[in-house]
């Protein structure tokens, strides 16, 4: 889609900021302010989305990476107190393996933007008929492809993260240690005064 | 040029600035409803001194907030620690932007309401997080990690309950949402358009666990761990003075308003009539908006004074082992129950 007008001053303004603050990710000394310029650049990229008008993943982007993903990092980020001298003396050494994978990923981007404008070739699947976007807002369409054209392909990705799930969850799962008291909601709620208080008449100038 | 840009982008910002005075002022005297249906259930007065019936308290308040000094500590992040704040405020104010209160009274009547609700207040949590790791120092960071987590767990509940909803209407337009509801259980068993027919009645168990939900989400009690006065003092606000205090609690009834409103919206018929027909009809449908939005606040404030404070590892479990399972199992069972009736 071709942005004219205020639609491409929008975009020049967002796509400005978020790649401004995806350098302040690398260069801010601060890792909380590094998190928090992520966040930023998140921020940003859904507004991008938004403005190409595919407003569910815009939405969807910040509910779960901002929204829930990024919370985690901030959390992890704020309790590790990251030594900021030692996590920057290693940058000499790690700056030409960085730089090499920059690189590479960038030649393979302009492969791919270059082939494609080229068209040496046609590619080999043939795409499914784009539907009118006015006619079918992008959160049916999505849905369709995910949920009715490629619904099994979906159910395994959804495996593969469940796997994933287990994973980490037997990683963190330790024999239960008996000298550690823990909460038995079930009996903390079956319990009744019957059982938990018990009512003595005591006479007066007697103990119990 | 002036067509296309500059009239709408008048429109839109005269619109926003009076769904904001009034927004601002609903909050005002919600806070004030707030403070004395607490006192009335505790046999006490409540705001009493200023302006007649003690109507004016909030706005006595608010001078209060702005005209004392700000303490930032000097341990602090100072642009975090007050940039915390307006996150929290402004963020919870954005949210209404989609919100309909007539049917074409809202600013923004976008596809994606629903959902653009949904991804705003998942973002207020940053308000609170960095609150609490900017005031450098234990209790806000404390307070501010329980509450974080609270907010994070019963997201996931109220995004599978309005998945619900969304099953029977079709659209994630908020408009949509209150229209669909014209149309439901009553009206298939032949009788007018009434409350009925509204989500609450369908889906009851769905809408006992989005206000629960919301209880939490808005760390109202009983789920108000973040400010359990006997043991956290504040919770991540505990260093915050004058108006950026001010801009939290702001925020955070302005959050409650917005859960309010979603609860309407989403399963009380939004702005339409309890019942379609004569006398019900002639008052306008932002009037029985507001009705609804006042009724639900006042079940709101009702279990603030009733229930006790859960404890922090039930508000878990009730989030992650009732709350989830029961919610996802309802999402597969109303899809198939539509799919099987063809009801919608």
């Amino acid at each position: 889609m071709l942005l004219t007008g205020i639609a491409a001053a929008f975009f020049y303004m967002f796509a400005f900021i978020a790649v401004a603050s995806s350098v302040m990710v690398v260069v801010a000394r601060n890792p909380v302010h590094s998190v928090l310029y992520l966040i930023l650049t998140f921020f940003n990229a859904s507004a991008l989305f938004v403005l190409t008008g595919a407003e569910f993943l815009g939405m969807i982007l910040l509910a779960v990476y901002v929204g829930a993903v990024a919370v985690l990092f901030l959390f992890v980020v704020m309790m590790l107190e990251v030594n900021r001298v030692t996590f920057r003396k290693g940058i000499a050494e790690y700056a030409p393996i960085g730089v090499l994978v920059g690189v590479v990923i960038a030649a393979q981007l302009l492969i791919v933007v270059v082939g494609q404008s080229l068209a040496i070739e046609p590619s080999g699947t043939p795409a499914l008929p784009t539907p009118d976007p006015a006619a079918r807002p992008n959160t049916a369409a999505l849905g369709d492809i995910l949920y009715t054209d490629y619904v099994y392909f979906f159910q395994i990705a959804g495996l593969v993260l469940l796997v994933a799930m287990i994973g980490a969850i037997v990683l963190t799962l330790r024999d239960p240690r008996p000298h550690i008291k823990r909460q038995n909601i079930g009996e903390q709620v079956a319990r009744d005064p019957e059982k938990a208080v018990e009512l003595v008449d005591v006479e007066s100038g007697k103990g119990l | 040029m002036f067509e296309t840009y500059v009239l709408p982008g008048i429109l839109i910002l005269v619109h926003s600035l009076a769904l904001l005075v009034v927004l601002l002022v609903f909050t005002a005297f919600i806070l004030y409803a707030d403070r004395k249906i607490w006192a009335a259930v505790m046999s006490r007065r409540g705001p009493n001194v200023v302006g007649p019936f003690g109507l004016l308290q909030s706005f006595a308040d608010l001078l209060k907030f702005v005209i004392k000094e700000p303490i930032i500590p000097s341990g602090a992040n100072k642009g975090i620690f007050l940039l915390a704040p307006l996150v929290s405020a402004v963020l919870a104010l954005a949210a209404w932007a989609v919100i309909p209160v007539q049917q074409g009274w809202a600013v923004a009547n976008i596809n994606v309401g629903i959902l653009f609700v949904f991804a705003v207040s998942a973002l207020e949590v940053y308000g609170v997080i960095m609150a609490g790791w900017a005031s450098n120092s234990k209790y806000p960071f404390l307070g501010a990690l329980r509450s974080a987590a609270q907010m994070v767990s019963y997201e996931v509940s109220i995004g599978f309950v309005i998945v619900t909803v969304l099953l029977l209407v079709g659209s994630l337009n908020m408009t949509d949402i209150v229209l669909s509801q014209q149309d439901g259980l009553g009206t298939r068993l032949g009788l007018p358009n009434t409350l009925l027919d509204w989500h609450w009645l369908g889906l009851f168990p769905m809408f006992v666990i989005f206000f629960i939900s919301a209880l939490a989400e808005t760390n109202r009690p009983p789920f108000d761990l973040v400010e359990a006065e006997s043991e956290l003092v504040a919770g991540h606000m505990i260093e915050y003075s004058s108006t950026p205090y001010m801009l939290f609690m702001l925020g955070e009834y302005i959050a409650i308003l917005l859960m309010c409103a979603l609860t309407v919206i989403l399963f009380m018929g939004g702005w339409l009539p309890p019942f379609d027909f004569a006398p019900f009809t002639w008052l306008p449908g932002v009037f029985w908006f507001m009705f609804k939005l006042c009724l639900v606040f006042f079940m709101f404030a009702m279990v603030k004074t009733i229930v006790p404070r859960y404890r922090y590892d039930q508000l878990m479990r009730l989030g992650w082992k009732v709350f989830l399972p029961i919610s996802l199992f309802m999402v597969v069972a109303t899809a198939a129950f539509l799919k099987l009736t063809g009801w919608a």
